[in-house]
Order: structure tokens, then C-alpha cells, then sequence
């Protein structure tokens, strides 16, 4: 068998595609993270607990309403990324004039509140959600065995990476919200609906969350507590990288996953703190964080 | 006020004397009252329930001083607690002719070293990626914890040995182990008052209220901020070392980061940047969780502790203690 570095080929290019889709879910997060900051310039603590909640949503959907994965897909970043509009505009708004720590303290308040509640009414054993069918098995490259279901995985998230990206460089929508990025008061005085770009912006940042936690039901377990240290993660990525620009956050997500990928492989022990390891480096080699601008 | 005393500078300054004269006694009777409240405390209420408020009342009062005098938000002090906690008992229950107050002070020590890593690396970020990175951090050495062999992982330490104070005084006893942690308690809120009273206190203020303007004025901003934080892990360290031995056992819950968001509510709850604020808001979050443990809304408090910080955010921003000095001034005036 070929090895790479003392390691079995398939072992190495296994642990390369978790790593690979793992990296795919800090994108995401991440990036929906760099959406929300850079026009409500909050950093949304909640963002794991609507990440649990979109899995969530998926997993209660299907059991109760019969609603198939890929209707969960288009229907759960919608319904979650509602909820999250409502909450801007009857929570956050209220607070928006304030210390933006402020919003970060009550973004963590809701995490708690969503992740209290679901404990009790679901505990926190977790539950399994079906791999759809037609993604279930796996191809045969010769080198390695590769999962559909990491593979789509992998697909979905890049692909809605690029939307997202596009909807935000390439459209009139996301020019304005560009715009109101960089001056929300001068866009106001333009006569464009800022509070309602706000609101909008928002719901979409938690609808990629959503999203991530409908790629993510069928493979992880389902439970109350899937977010909280995930979105840990994020943040250290997110130090990491910057929330500059959408594709500092994709690749800094998915090169963060490679890297973890690999440390499962030759110190299996640091896999867990490999990322916080970086975050380290990169704070006393480069402070302002891979991309960042901020002085 | 200051800008009534500007304009009778000449006249005023014996009535200014006598009023901050006046005002500072009233402060020191206050003091002495809440000291002799304390005194009394044990044989009114269980002591180990005061106890456990007065080692979170400490934890409180230092992230405090980060937060409300430098306006720093750390999301990591949960690290500074556990790893005094988890060195006191390791030490304790390793080398059973250790004191326990060498045992705390050695958990300090070690709270104070990790405070100057984290406290380094930190306040290279400003505002909200500050509090990422110190959650971040946090999370590391959760992480640690649990894979080490002299925490016990997910056991936690048990049994660590109350021992003889000094050698001599049996701590065994709740009466004599409550006045311990009385007697650390005030020496941690003194050093606290006193390094918020002093010109050091000042510029750390002067900070949190435009950092710019105190960089231009020449203040080495990131020693200021870095001593600050440091003094902050350190007293942290300490509640965590006391917390120990009191309870005789170190556990992960102290290093999760609920407890960094717990310690950020209790300070939120009493009043973010005053003295007392802090320790009303440990006791009532600490009698609350007590409450609740007894009661059929057991499970929920995480959720009642989480509607708890959205009220407070969105309503309540000054705290109990804010709030009722708000009030006090307007009646004076």
C-alpha cells in the first residue's frame, strides 16, 4: 500500500476529507459570523445555537411533518433565518445604538435560553437524522474511499459559499450592502431602507447557519449542545483569519479543517486544540490575523 | 459637579473639602457596617452557602475590574478560576503536610502566570475580537484539563483535604473555614478598591473612556491593559484556590464556559464598574441557581440564567447597584 508520511494513502486522504468538510462548516459559520458583523458589527454568539437549531428543525421536521431532506434544505435556512429577522427587529434593534458588547452579550443570552430549552425537552444524548438515500454509500477513487455523503457535503457548502459570495459582490442588493458596511448613515441619507437591510442581512446570516446544521444532521449526532463548542471553533478562525472578506473566510475555514485533519492523523492529542494552537501563532507573529487590516 | 465649581473656584474649595470629607465617611461607615454584616453572617445563614457566594463574589469583583474599570470583556476567566482551583487541589491532596494557605497561594501564583500568557497574547485585539480571543484561550485550556492526568479529566478532584490553617487552625470546621474565606475576601475587595482608587485606576479608566486620547497623552496603553488584566487573573486564581478548598473538590464546570458567561452575568446583574455591584449579583445569581436546584424548574436554570442576561441587556443595563446610585444621586440633587 502507499504511504505518505508513514501513513497508510487511504487512512491520509480519509482524514484529509473530514478534515476537508469539517473546514466546509467553519466556512460556512464563519462566514455567516463576517456577514452579520460587517453591517450590524455584532459578533452573534447565537450563531452555533441556530447552526443546533437548524439541525434541529431538519431532525423534527421529518419526524413529525414528514418533510424530506432536501425540502428541509430550502424550507429550514428559511424558517430559521426568520425567527433570526424577528429577533433583529424586536431584540437587537433596541440595543443597536449601544456598545456593540452589549450585542454580544445578548446574542449569548438567546444561545443559552435555545440550548437550555432544547436540553430539557430533548436531553442531550442526541439523535441520529437518515442520510438521504441517494446520497447514502460511497465511491471508489482507487487511492481512497470517499462517502457521498462528504462529498455533497462538500459540494453544498462550496456552492453555497459561492452564492453567497456572488449575491454580495455581484448584485445590486449586496452592493448595497456593501455600502452600508462601510457608511450606514450616509446609505440612509440615499434614501435605502438600512434598518431593513440590517434586517435582512441578519435573517441570511442565520439562514447559512441553518443550512450548515441541515449539511450537518445525517452526520453528526443531533443534540442540544452541537453548536456551542463548534462555534467556539469559529471564533478562533474567525481571530485567525479576519472577518475581512468572504473569501479570507472560506479559505481560512477550510484550510483551518486541513490542518485539524492532519493532526488527527500524527498527534491525534492536539487535534481538539490544534486550531487554538494557531490562533496563538497567529496572534504573535501577525495580530491583526491572516488578512486583517485592523491596526 | 465640576462644572459648577469652575466657575466659584475661589470660594469653593472648603466645601468641596467637607462634602468629599462627608462623602467618604459615609463610604467608610458603609464599609464597616457591610464588615460587621459579614462577621455575623454565619450564625444567621448555613456558612457553607455564604461561602460559596463570597469565593464567586471574589471571581466576580476581579473579571469586574476588567470589564468595568478597563472595559475589557473577557469570555476566558473561567481558565483563571479552574487552574487555581485544579493547582490548589492537586497540591493539597498530593502533599498532605502542605498548608492550605500555601496551597492557595500556589494556585494563585499559577492563575497569575497563565493571566500574564493570556493577558499577552489578548490585548494585541481590541473590543469583540478581545473577548474571542480570551474565550478561545479559554477553550484551550479546557481542553487541556481534560486530557491531563493530575486534574483527574472528567472526575475532577475529590477529597482535597481542608488541612490546618497556618498549620494550626483546624479548617475542618465550617465556622473557622468561613471566616478564612471572609478574612480572603475582604483583602481580595481591598486590593480591588484600592487599585481602583488609585492613579493607576485612573488611567485604566481614562483607558475604557477613549484609548486613543490616553495614547496621546503618552500612557503606555498595553502595560496599563496587560497589568490590569493580569491583577484581574490573579484574584480570579484565587477564588478558584479558596472555591477548593472549601468545597474539596475541582471539577471541569469552573473551566467550562458557562462559568465565563456566568461571572459576566453576575457582574451585569449587580452593576458592571461598581464596587458593590458584583457581589450582590453573585449572591442573588448564586441563592438563585441554590433556589431553583430545590425547586421542579431544576433543569432550567441555564435558561432562567439566559433570560436573566437578555433582560438585563435589553432593560437594565447600570445593574441593581447602578441603578439604585442612579436613583440616589437624583434624590440628592
Amino acid at each position: 500500500m502507499t504511504m505518505i508520511f508513514g501513513v497508510p494513502m487511504a487512512v491520509f486522504m480519509g482524514q484529509l476529507t473530514l478534515g476537508l468538510v469539517n473546514g466546509a462548516f467553519y466556512a460556512l459559520l464563519s462566514l455567516g459570523l463576517a456577514v452579520i458583523f460587517g453591517l450590524l458589527k455584532i459578533v452573534n454568539f447565537a450563531h452555533g445555537a441556530q447552526y443546533m437549531l437548524g439541525a434541529f428543525a431538519a431532525l423534527l421536521g421529518f419526524r413529525y411533518l414528514g418533510i424530506n431532506y432536501w425540502l428541509a434544505l430550502i424550507l429550514v435556512p428559511l424558517v430559521v433565518g426568520g425567527c433570526g429577522m424577528l429577533m433583529e427587529r424586536f431584540l437587537l434593534r433596541r440595543i443597536a445604538h449601544l456598545d456593540h458588547l452589549y450585542g454580544l452579550l445578548l446574542t449569548f443570552g438567546l444561545a443559552l435560553i435555545f440550548e437550555g430549552t432544547l436540553i430539557n425537552l430533548f436531553g442531550v444524548s442526541g439523535a441520529r437524522y437518515a442520510t438521504p438515500e441517494i446520497l447514502l454509500g460511497g465511491l471508489n477513487l482507487g487511492f481512497m474511499f470517499l462517502p457521498t455523503y462528504r462529498a455533497w457535503v462538500l459540494v453544498a457548502a462550496l456552492a453555497m459559499c459561492l452564492f453567497t459570495w456572488f449575491m454580495i459582490e455581484r448584485t445590486r442588493l449586496g452592493a448595497y450592502l456593501r455600502a452600508g458596511t462601510e457608511n450606514s448613515q450616509l446609505m440612509q441619507a440615499f434614501g435605502v431602507n438600512v434598518p431593513l437591510l440590517i434586517t435582512l442581512t441578519y435573517g441570511f446570516g442565520v439562514g447559512l447557519a441553518a443550512f450548515a446544521g441541515v449539511l450537518a444532521a445525517p452526520l453528526y449526532p443531533v443534540s442540544p449542545t452541537m453548536g456551542s463548542s463548534l462555534l467556539i471553533v469559529v471564533f478562533a478562525v474567525v481571530v485567525i483569519g479576519g472577518m475581512g472578506s468572504i473569501l479570507c473566510a472560506i479559505l481560512t475555514g477550510l484550510g483551518m479543517g486541513i490542518i485539524e485533519g492532519f493532526t488527527k492523523v500524527y498527534y491525534p492529542e492536539a487535534s481538539n486544540t490544534v486550531i487554538f494552537l494557531v490562533m496563538i501563532l497567529v496572534l504573535m507573529l501577525r495580530p491583526a490575523g491572516l488578512f486583517g487590516k485592523e491596526a | 459637579m465640576t462644572t459648577t465649581h469652575t466657575t466659584s473656584a475661589t470660594q469653593l474649595p472648603s466645601a468641596v473639602q467637607e462634602r468629599q470629607r462627608r462623602a467618604k465617611l459615609r463610604r467608610n461607615m458603609f464599609y464597616l457596617v457591610l464588615l460587621a454584616m459579614g462577621l455575623v453572617a454565619p450564625f444567621v445563614a448555613y456558612p457553607v452557602f455564604l461561602m460559596k457566594i463570597l469565593c464567586f463574589a471574589l471571581f466576580a469583583c476581579a473579571f469586574n475590574l476588567l470589564l468595568g474599570y478597563a472595559g475589557l470583556l473577557s469570555f476566558g476567566h473561567a481558565a483563571f478560576l479552574a487552574t487555581g482551583g485544579y493547582v490548589t487541589g492537586y497540591l493539597l491532596a498530593s502533599y498532605p503536610g502542605l498548608t492550605p494557605e500555601l496551597g492557595i497561594l500556589a494556585g494563585t501564583l499559577m492563575a497569575t502566570l497563565l493571566g500574564v500568557l493570556f493577558g499577552v497574547l489578548s490585548i494585541r485585539r481590541q473590543g469583540i475580537y478581545f473577548a474571542m480571543v480570551t474565550l478561545a484561550l479559554a477553550q484551550l485550556m479546557f481542553f487541556v484539563f481534560v486530557q491531563s492526568s493530575f486534574t483527574g479529566g472528567e472526575d475532577g478532584l475529590h477529597g482535597v483535604p481542608r488541612g490546618h490553617l497556618f498549620g494550626v487552625i483546624d479548617l475542618s470546621s465550617n465556622l473557622e473555614m468561613y471566616y478564612f474565606v471572609f478574612a480572603v475576601f475582604v483583602f481580595g475587595f481591598a486590593v480591588i478598591q484600592r487599585t481602583v482608587h488609585s492613579p493607576f485606576g485612573q488611567v485604566l479608566k481614562a483607558i475604557r473612556e477613549n484609548e486613543p486620547r490616553a495614547v496621546s497623552l503618552g500612557y503606555n496603553v498595553d502595560a496599563y491593559k496587560l497589568l490590569a488584566f493580569v491583577l484581574s487573573a490573579g484574584l480570579a486564581g484565587l477564588a478558584g484556590s479558596t472555591k477548593t478548598v472549601v468545597f474539596q473538590l475541582a471539577s471541569l464546570t469552573d473551566a467550562h464556559w458557562h462559568m465565563s458567561g456566568e461571572v459576566i452575568l453576575m457582574t451585569l446583574l449587580g452593576g458592571v464598574g461598581t464596587l458593590l455591584g458584583p457581589l450582590m449579583g453573585a449572591g442573588l445569581v448564586v441563592s438563585l441557581q441554590h433556589l431553583l436546584a430545590q425547586s421542579p424548574l431544576g433543569n432550567w436554570v441555564s435558561v432562567i440564567l439566559g433570560i436573566i442576561f437578555v433582560v438585563c441587556v435589553l432593560s437594565f443595563r447600570s445593574g441593581i447597584i447602578g441603578e439604585l446610585a442612579k436613583m440616589y444621586r437624583k434624590n440628592i440633587k
